[in-house]
């Protein structure tokens, strides 16, 4: 590894200055080589820290799982980042800080990362070697664990991860190696400018391979799970709660204030408000629909709306299965003009939630807002250039137009379907409302049997990629959307030194051609007890960490 | 007698296993899978997923695996959805809690809807009036607007119950009185109008016109008749109350299997909800057969 080592004098403090320090190094192609300061609690002078140091977190369902290798959902990785440590962690701002992994090196062509790691240990005492980031990594890639995060590794570039997943090749060939006790080298299959972000995702943190080898399937049991992250299993009940307390073990202990988390399920969001309010719960993430503009009024110093990196829409089926009239432009344009999104916004979903004109959510990093003609335009303006597109195609009250909206049962998505009805009757648009059952609406979404559905998308990482990813041909893109500029710009942006200008110009390709009916993004209007301190305000991805918080005495 | 109860449970293994093949084939008819999901999975890691839990197999095949591992190993197969747990764990977590609450619920049901005999026998009284207006007030108040309002009252304003969770005695309280209402309401209404049935029967008249005193015409003459259509409600009633109620595991946080087959069915998480549907069905099986025995010793006028 040859190349300049920038050491952490350089930064004292880590913020977002820093970050965007380290951003301009490994984008002007400098070999980077980076060790900081971890993240940890940190009360400011004068706070007095509160007796009893505890967080109970509320979720809505059960936890589907504690083993990394195989969550699927949010709420399990908010579990799973208490309870395990990978290369990187995210600090209250989202910006990437190290975890396990000291500092890094990256090599001239961006295409190998070597890691150097701390001396880490897990729960039961045993170190954190290389080794069980090789092997949780290929475990992950490798078939015979079925895992359904194993296209995570694909989208990480990691090299041979396709090959491993299909089969083709044995998953020691997956492009991570152990060089010694403590450097991991990960070799991608191009340069990738989100990697670092994704090395704080649960899929790509360490396990115990002894434990698994010993106990199975059931090595995540309290009491048989070995974790290296601040807080170690106590207690999981399905369905009830997971309780962990401090892991003495983990090498940041000391930083460490809150000595229990306890994740709590409330399948009913109001039950579960009401018991937050009787001091059961002290963070509710999200609040029931309708409430938070009484819970602003009332709880002022608790009620908080942050974003959130999701995106609402409506889809367009564009394939062959779909219908004749929304091939045609006009009518896409005229279906989104209609939609009036500060209703949505202001009266529907009032929980600080913003209007959509474009797909990527405005919060996420680095991503520069696009020019986009209706945004500036005020709804009169809409629905008047609406009604004479939809004229111009042809359709009146003599041939009106006529849909179906899909979407899947939620009170919710019914609201909002209600809505967008409303919205395209006043164009002369006769709309029908199919509601399914999850599963079948995402079967029927698949198999391109529908008209106009419902839908949303959440990042993976904090990049706009993630979210345009999506309309790429050959993407998820469940419209079967297609443009040869727009899959040319993200094809750039994967290589390009300042991605942002390429961005922003893919989402003016995707909605001057209308691609979908953006809607609104999302924002978490939640109830956090106001003695919570270190949580992340900033973070569009949300994710948190229970070792940089502390409760202060009130 | 005995006989009768060989030969019931001789049937019972044919009839669980019409339930299993016709569950089996309505769950795979359903659209989607247990790894149809937003973020549609490559198509190696889903043939990878089908390959582990036997989902590429012929149905044919996987049902005689499925009843193979049952008989062979009681080995209800893994969770599609819960990777860590198999189907034999989560019952076995999650049935003792909803048999905890829902036998006490039972219980206390039972003892305060037999009390609807007190309300026949004061027919067309204030007490008459009063049992028959707060049963329908009970069976009116659905246990999902109970629960809340429970939650409401006992751990919001007063604080003097943990508003969900299981664990002692003290979280069993809520979610037995929001369970047990509708079905208390149920037994006192059938109790009284059969009573009142029974108290106008020529057995009862006799045992009056023989100088009986009223007690002893009652409990020896009209109860056991009048139990008659109870405790044919009660059988079926008894397996649904221990076998869970969605709305109590929903609103209590409890974790028992009543939750768990219903997002069974929702996550498509074929294992599990088989597995709960061969329990309610053994136990529908398994109680029908009580209250069958239970009729023979009641009324001398059956025998098998």
């Amino acid at each position: 590894m040859n190349g300049i080592t920038i050491w952490s004098e350089m930064f004292t403090m880590w913020n977002r200055e820093t970050h965007f320090m380290k951003k301009l190094i490994l984008t002007t192609a400098l070999i980077g080589a980076l060790a900081a300061p971890a993240f940890a609690a940190q009360p400011t002078e004068g706070e007095k820290l509160a007796e009893k140091q505890e967080l109970n977190f509320w979720i809505l369902d059960a936890l589907k799982t504690l083993d990394p290798g195989k969550n699927t959902d949010r709420e399990g990785s908010d579990a799973l980042r208490q309870l395990f440590e990978g290369l990187m962690n995210e600090d209250v701002t989202g910006a990437v800080v190290p975890g396990v992994a000291e500092s890094y090196e990256v090599s001239e062509d961006q295409k190998t990362y070597t890691f150097k790691l701390r001396d880490a240990k897990w729960s039961n005492g045993d170190p954190v070697t290389a080794n069980d980031f090789v092997y949780a990594w290929r475990r992950v890639a490798d078939p015979a664990t079925a895992s359904e995060y194993a296209w995570f590794m694909e989208l990480m570039n990691v090299a041979n991860a396709t090959e491993v997943t299909k089969g083709e090749k044995k998953p020691e060939e997956l492009g991570i190696k152990a060089i010694d006790d403590k450097t991991v080298e990960v070799t991608l299959i191009a340069p990738t400018p989100y990697f670092l972000k994704t090395l704080a995702h649960p899929a790509t943190f360490p396990v115990p391979q002894k434990v698994i080898e010993a106990e199975g399937d059931n090595w995540t049991q309290a009491g048989k799970l070995v974790s290296n992250g601040a807080y170690k299993l106590d207690q999981h009940d399905l369905g009830v709660q997971a309780v962990m307390s401090r892991n003495e073990n983990y090498w940041d202990n000391e930083h460490t204030v809150l000595n229990m988390v306890r994740f709590v399920t409330v399948n009913d969001q109001n039950i579960g408000l009401t018991r937050y309010l009787a001091g059961e719960i002290d963070w509710m993430d999200r609040t029931p629909a309708g409430q938070f503009p009484r819970l602003l009024q009332e709880y002022p110093d608790q009620a908080i709306s942050v974003p959130d990196a999701c995106s609402y829409a409506y889809l367009f089926n564009m394939s062959d299965k779909g219908p004749e009239s929304l091939k045609d432009i006009r009518v896409r344009q005229a279906l989104s003009y209609a939609v009036d999104r500060d209703i949505i916004v202001d009266k529907v979903l009032q929980g600080g939630q913003r209007p959509a004109y474009w797909w990527t959510h405005w919060a996420v990093e680095g991503f520069q807002q696009p020019d986009i003609e209706m945004a500036g335009w005020t709804q009169a303006e809409r629905v008047e250039k609406a009604k004479a597109l939809l004229a111009e195609a042809g359709y009146g009250p003599d041939n009106p137009l006529k849909l179906t909206i899909q979407y899947n049962t939620s009170d919710d998505h019914k609201k909002l379907a209600v809505a967008v009805q409303q919205f395209w009757k006043q164009i002369g648009v006769q709309v029908e409302l199919a509601n399914y059952e999850w599963k079948v609406h995402t079967d029927r979404l698949q198999n391109q049997d529908f008209e106009v559905a419902r839908y949303a998308w959440c990042a993976d990482y904090n990049e706009a990629s993630t979210f345009l990813d999506y309309f790429r041909t050959g993407g998820y893109n469940n419209g079967k959307w297609s443009n040869a500029e727009y899959d040319k710009l993200l094809e750039e942006a994967k290589t390009a030194a300042d991605t942002g200008p390429l961005y922003k110009k893919a989402e003016e390709v995707l909605i001057g051609d209308m691609a979908m009916v953006p809607v609104y993004h999302y924002a978490k209007p939640m109830m956090v007890k106001a003695d919570l301190r270190g949580w992340p305000k900033e973070n569009v991805m949300n994710d948190w960490y229970a070792k940089d918080m502390y409760r202060v005495a009130q | 007698m005995t006989g009768y109860i060989l030969r019931r449970i001789a049937i019972a293994i044919p009839t669980l296993l019409l339930l299993i093949v016709v569950s089996f084939l309505l769950m795979h008819a359903a659209p989607g899978g247990p790894f149809t999901q937003e973020r549609q999975l490559p198509a190696q890691v889903l043939a990878n997923l089908n390959a582990k839990y036997g989902l590429d197999d012929p149905l044919w095949r996987q049902i005689i695996n499925y009843v193979w591992g049952i008989v062979a190993h009681f080995d209800f197969g893994p969770s599609f959805v819960y990777p860590d747990r198999t189907v034999n764990q989560i019952i076995a977590a999650g049935f003792p809690v909803t048999l905890t609450y829902g036998s006490i619920a039972f219980v206390v049901a039972v003892a305060v809807g037999v009390s609807g005999v007190a309300a026949a026998i004061r027919h067309n009284t204030w007490l008459d009036y009063l049992a028959v207006g707060t049963s329908i007030g009970a069976q009116v108040l659905p246990n999902f607007v109970m629960a809340p309002i429970l939650v409401l009252i006992f751990t919001l304003w007063l604080g003097w119950l943990p508003g969900g969770g299981w664990g002692g005695p003290i979280y069993w309280i809520m979610p037995t009185v929001a369970l047990s209402t509708s079905f208390m309401a149920s037994i006192a209404r059938i109790m009284r109008s059969s009573m009142l049935e029974v108290l106008g029967s020529n057995h009862i008249r006799t045992a009056r016109a023989k100088g009986l005193p009223e007690r002893a015409v009652i409990l020896r003459h009209a109860l056991k008749p009048a139990l008659l259509p109870v405790i044919s409600y009660l059988g079926p009633a008894f397996v649904t109350m221990i076998t869970g109620s969605v709305v109590i595991d929903m609103y209590f946080s409890t974790g028992g299997i009543g939750r768990s087959f219903v997002d069974s069915a929702l996550n498509r998480d074929y294992a599990v909800m088989m597995g709960i549907t061969i329990l309610v069905g053994a136990l529908t099986i398994l109680f029908s057969l009580v209250v069958d025995v239970l009729y023979a010793w009641i009324d001398p006028k059956i025998r098998y």
